[in-house]
């Protein structure tokens, strides 16, 4: 109680520093918030590719077609693998006429048909990885039979590599921002243990713990945190709205990734409260 | 209870504030520590309380010694040793009750007994009318009345006082050594810094220890064993 009381009288000594060590937190988590919106929205779109994600191999003309219902039965017990299709030359001529209407001509007078047999090679949901696709297209390639195998190799790597960016570049602009914060924070502390340096002197004279005298100045950074986590999550809210109405429909984050990232907020206030303490206490004592 | 083993203490360049110091303060022993200002009065204390550590020898208060005590140790020992110091210290937004109050709060005294302790001190130091005056209402005598008041709140085995009555006039000098020697009839270890010549020429009963350029020149305990 004593600390919370003394923490907001802190607030109350140095409101302009309060606030911008409140703003500063605010904004290096304003920036983590909307690259995890970012981020949310490319892992939404990222599953919906993953799902799509099949592996294609492409059959030799000479088949044996016998040879090729073992080759699938195989390929089913392959860990990565949900299921498998075989699609003969006919049925490639006929899907290749249905989804590709404007050449129905060219398919129709067709003498010989040119497109191979294939199968075709869903993955399980766990496996729609990059790294995953192509273990499965290198073993099935082994086949004598197969001529060729093609998967989205490049359009998984790219979204891989877009989830990769959005992450490191939360990471890394949150980050320079967070230490910015902490030093901050860590001015106000300092500054609020100068102006009470008299009372914590007579505080280790009588002898009350380090613990008893930090824990006000602790309080007062997990405050500043707290409020810098909740200006964040306004923030981050406010521009999610505008981007949603006026450029590209996207979707708010799950819930509890804002209760982590208040978590968070007041946990990165707390230790730069307890670092700056630290420090400053030492130099305090009777004389 | 207080022992000094060959104490030398140097503060970087500017020499010896103490040069091979040794005495030993008994169990319920009141005395004055005395000597001219630089002579190293307040480096004793300094010492005695631990808020620095011996260049060389060793300093035991109690169970506790400056060779080995650990920082976190520090607070149980300052609650065995009261300090007063000559220019009171009191919290000037606080009442006298509240000034006291504010030692037992945070030395972990529960909240109940808080209030009828510090009734019990200040009537102890004869000011139980002035609970609710600010410091600036009360003279200097009352103010350091309630400084030892404030110091007598958790205990403590030893009182340690660096010119108490620097800042006083004779009569309030008078009325805080007397009260010291009340505390040091209780059983309290008292040890009191002063230069004030008149104050040990009217207490010939009390020991005198006189240091003079960080060293001890003379300590009637020892001349009355010789």
């Amino acid at each position: 109680m004593r600390s919370v009381r003394e923490a907001l009288a802190g607030f109350g000594r140095a409101p302009l520093l309060g606030g911008l060590s409140v703003a500063a937190i605010g904004v290096s988590l304003l920036i983590v918030g909307l690259f995890a919106v970012a981020g949310h929205n490319v892992d939404r779109a990222l599953s919906g590719v993953e799902s799509r994600v099949e592996v294609v191999a492409y059959l030799r003309d000479d088949v044996d077609e016998e040879l090729v219902g073992l080759a699938t039965a195989e390929i089913e017990a392959y860990p990565e693998v949900a299921g498998v299709t075989y699609v003969s030359k006919v049925e490639a001529l006929y899907r290749a006429s249905q989804e590709m209407t404007e050449f129905s001509d060219v398919f129709s007078d067709l003498e010989v048909n040119p497109l191979p047999a294939s199968l075709v090679v869903q993955l399980a949901s766990d496996s729609r990885t990059p790294d995953a696709a192509e273990r499965v297209a290198d073993r099935v390639e082994g086949y004598d039979f197969v001529e060729e195998v093609r998967y989205g190799r490049e359009w998984v790597d790219k979204l891989y590599r877009l989830r990769r960016i959005v992450g490191g570049g939360a990471l890394l602009l949150g980050g320079s921002f967070a230490i910015g914060a902490v030093l901050l924070i860590g001015i106000a502390v300092r500054m609020a243990v100068l102006a009470r340096r008299r009372e914590i002197s007579i505080m280790k004279t009588v002898g009350a713990t380090e613990a008893y005298i930090r824990r006000p100045f602790l309080v007062e950074g997990l405050v500043t945190g707290l409020f810098g986590g909740l200006l964040a999550t306004a923030l981050t809210y406010g521009a999610y709205r505008i981007v949603d109405r006026t450029l590209l429909p996207l979707e708010w984050v799950p819930e509890w990734w804002m209760a982590v990232g208040l978590l968070f907020a007041a946990l990165l206030g707390m230790l730069a409260a307890a670092r700056a303490v630290r420090r400053e206490l030492r130099n305090i004592d009777v004389y | 209870m207080i022992k000094l083993q060959s104490i030398t203490m140097s503060y970087g360049r500017t020499g010896h504030a103490l040069d091979d110091v040794s005495l030993h303060v008994r169990k319920g022993e009141i005395a004055f520590l005395t000597g001219a200002s630089g002579a190293g009065k307040t480096t004793v204390l300094r010492l005695i309380h631990m808020q620095a550590k011996p260049t060389k020898g060793e300093v035991r208060v109690s169970r506790f010694s400056s060779a080995r005590i650990r920082r976190r140790e520090l607070p149980e020992l300052r609650r065995r040793v009261g300090f007063v110091f000559q220019d009171f210290r009191l919290l000037e937004s606080l009442t006298a009750a509240e000034n006291v109050a504010f030692a037992l709060e945070c030395t972990g005294t529960p909240r109940a007994k808080i209030g009828p302790r510090v009734q019990k001190l200040l009537a102890q130091v004869g000011l139980a009318a002035r609970a609710r005056s600010f410091p600036r209402e009360l003279s200097g005598g009352e103010q350091q009345r309630v400084a030892i008041a404030r110091a007598l709140a958790t205990e403590p085995l030893v009182l340690l006082a660096d010119e108490p009555t620097g800042n006083l006039d004779e009569r309030a000098s008078r009325g805080v050594f007397q009260l010291f020697r009340r505390i040091n009839a209780s059983g309290t270890t008292v040890l009191m810094a002063t230069h004030d010549a008149e104050l040990i020429r009217h207490h010939p009963d009390v020991r005198v220890i006189e240091l003079e350029h960080g060293r001890v020149v003379f300590d009637s305990a020892a001349e009355n064993d010789a």
